[in-house]
């Protein structure tokens, strides 16, 4: 099999889903421009055109209600953020009205569509360009909430939500952006709801969200060296969430490490934390230990932003606090954006 | 105007080099709307930017030393290596904030001006923002606030005709400026060659006695065009999504070769003056760069101060 970048996983996905329904289209503001939205859209652009691939005004509202009463109304509409963060202003109406809408109408119509949003990382994108949201949105039923982190999934996922009835938000890390691995050139979709076992392991488990599933594998490696085996558990979809997959490893492990892009308070790994709290507490041999941005706005310069993230040996070092670990945590590490310079 | 381009193209320069690590908007080109419109407020008039915030910034007189240590990240910037080359603020001088969240501070402006209106406070509040922000419906939202409340707001539209990549004639009706909308609201409204400093400044100067006398806002659109890519230091012809021919006109449009050739031809500089002066202005930058390099960035541990007042 061929590999993929995760970019190019998500316009393979777009590009063979278009070429099955003609009721898709990709909207938002630069998906017809010359970088095409990082790469993403540009190939669904040549093939199907402006027709089904088209800019719009700076809208993010109104665009997310428009999407929606084009979807009651037969169509496949996909809306890009090239920030997530935008969605914000997009907010009331896809919390408000097409999260509830298939509720709130008694079931009559469905609101098929998928909505973008891109996580802004590195090169101090600073306060209102590096947030991830997939955590706020998942709070709130009626929208599944999506952030894999590797580009099979990415690209299996996308064909689900372009099938499906259900409102669909996924959140796509920059920094996975050049992940690589062998993808299927088929249409296959992955099921909402089931998490990917990203690496087995048998000593501790680590459920990382979105960038920090990837974190989470560098992490195992150098666990590895000290000879602990760790299992590494991307959940894939936030909402709905594969509370087996991660149950049944903790049971095998007996000691949980959840990582996340978000923030701490009311956000994943205190979902994560709370699901072994009430149904995994008797496997647990010690507490369970999460990570996430610190507790801050996300900063500018360089040091700040370095020590805002979570990264592998910060991973490592929770894991060293549940168990006997000999591992030297002042070895260097390339930070996964290292080289990045945009375009942001 | 002069200062703030040499300060500018400095910047872009040195850009490359990797050590100002945030997203940063250069407004070369567009000097005049800044320069015309601050020229015409007092220190205690209040100033709101967008993300392109630099002339913004300076033109009200914000500190040479916090932008340069901003975009350097240290702790010494004027948001300490916190909000980065958006988020530019000197309150001091009345520059109060910029944001990288299109049409944000469209209504912050409206919401001081709310304030001065309370308090009686004779001074106004000036909103900047591109035509891309016209399209939200934050724009609208303030406006009818203002006008319904009778605030003191100059709102500064600077029309460069992009939004990013995308030309205003595919986002909003071509044959309605954007004035023209702002007066559909009840709000008096002009339109201004915003390459034009004076013009920017008489325009200014209008509106804001009009904002005295009448009371309630005033709306400018100053017409105006980007040199540089949308965000980063270089030009971006390449790209296919403007032409150079279009580049060029605007470019012998150039704001600052406007105004220096009109003080030549009045007498009231000499052409060795203006070199004396883009002399004094680089040495400046030079060495608050010199300067700021030399400073340290911020301490890790300090990362979670300033969350909480
Ligand atoms: C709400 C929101 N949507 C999208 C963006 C991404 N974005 C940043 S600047 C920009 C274009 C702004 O155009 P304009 O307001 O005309 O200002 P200019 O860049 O031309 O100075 C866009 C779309 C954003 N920052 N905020």
């Amino acid at each position: 099999m061929r590999k993929l970048k995760y970019w190019e996983a998500i316009s393979e996905a777009l590009v063979q889903c278009m070429a099955e329904d003609k009721n898709i289209f990709i909207a938002g503001a630069g998906v017809d421009d010359p970088r095409g939205i990082f790469g993403t859209t540009l190939e669904a652009y040549r093939r199907f055109g402006k027709d089904r691939v088209f800019d719009i005004p700076n809208c993010e509202n109104a665009f997310a209600g428009i999407a929606t009463g084009a979807a009651v109304a037969g169509k496949r509409p996909v809306v890009v953020h090239a920030r997530d963060d935008f969605m914000f202003l997009a907010s009331d109406q896809i919390i408000n009205l097409m999260a509830k809408w298939k509720y709130m109408f008694g079931g009559k119509n469905s609101v098929p569509m998928l909505v973008r949003g891109i996580t802004g990382r590195g090169w101090g994108q600073g306060a209102t360009h590096s947030q991830s949201l997939h955590t706020m949105f998942a709070h709130f039923p009626g929208l599944y909430v999506i952030a894999p982190a590797f580009p099979s999934d990415v690209k299996g996922l996308i064909i689900s939500a372009l099938h499906g009835n259900t409102p669909v938000l996924l959140f796509e890390n920059r920094a996975c952006y050049q992940i690589e691995e062998e993808v299927s050139e088929e249409l296959v979709p992955i099921p909402f709801g089931k998490a990917r076992v990203v690496r087995e392991g048998k000593d501790i488990t680590i459920v990382g969200a979105s960038l920090m599933a990837y974190e989470a594998l560098r992490a195992a490696d150098i666990l590895k060296e000290s000879g602990v085996s760790a299992e590494v558990i991307d959940p894939r979809s936030i909402r709905p969430l594969d509370r087996e997959t991660i149950l049944a490893s903790i049971a095998k492990t007996g000691r949980l490490v959840i990582a996340d892009t978000s923030w701490n308070l009311y956000g994943f790994t205190a979902e994560i934390a709370a699901l072994a709290a009430e149904e995994g507490w008797q496997y647990l041999k010690a507490p369970v230990r999460r990570l996430a941005q610190a507790d801050c706005p996300a900063p500018v310069s360089k040091p700040l932003e370095e020590a805002f993230h979570p990264t592998p040996l910060s991973i490592v070092k929770a894991c060293q606090s549940l168990m006997e670990l000999d591992v030297d945590l002042r070895k260097p590490l390339t930070d996964i954006q290292e080289h990045f310079q945009g375009p942001y | 105007m002069m200062r703030i381009r040499t300060i500018e193209e400095t910047i872009a320069a040195r850009y490359p080099e990797g050590e100002m690590r945030t997203p940063t908007h250069f407004s070369i080109g567009q000097e005049a709307t800044a320069v015309g419109v601050c020229a015409a407020l007092k220190t205690e008039d209040a100033v709101y930017s967008g993300h392109r915030c630099h002339a913004h910034y300076l033109a009200k007189g914000g500190n040479l030393l916090g932008m340069v240590a901003e975009l350097f990240g240290r702790e010494a910037g004027c948001a300490r290596g916190r909000g980065g080359s958006v988020h530019l603020n000197d309150p001091g001088v009345g520059m109060i904030a910029s944001s990288a969240i299109m049409g944000e501070t469209i209504a912050t402006a409206v919401g001081t001006a709310f304030a001065f209106a309370m308090d009686n406070r004779p001074h106004v509040s000036v909103t900047f923002f591109g035509d891309g922000c016209v399209e939200e419906g934050i724009f609208h939202e303030s406006m009818n606030f203002a006008v319904m409340r009778k605030l003191p707001v100059l709102f500064v539209c600077e029309n460069n005709l992009f939004s990013v990549h995308s030309p205003l004639y595919l986002r909003q009706p071509r044959d309605i400026p954007i004035y023209a909308r702002a007066q559909s609201y009840g709000m008096l409204a002009q339109q201004v060659d915003g390459n034009n400093v004076e013009a920017v400044y008489e325009a200014a100067v209008k509106g804001i006695n009009d904002i005295r006398k009448k009371g309630g806002p005033f709306f400018l659109e100053c017409m105006t065009y980007r040199w540089r890519e949308h965000v980063g230091p270089l030009f971006d012809t390449g790209q296919g999504y403007r032409t150079q021919k279009e580049i060029d006109h605007w470019m012998a449009r150039c704001p600052i070769k406007q105004a220096s050739e009109t003080a030549l031809s009045r007498g009231a500089c000499t052409p060795d003056q203006i070199k004396l002066w883009k002399n004094e202005y680089q040495t400046e930058v030079e060495k608050t760069i010199q300067s700021v390099v030399g400073l340290p960035f911020p301490d890790t541990k300090g990362l979670l101060e300033g969350t909480y007042s």
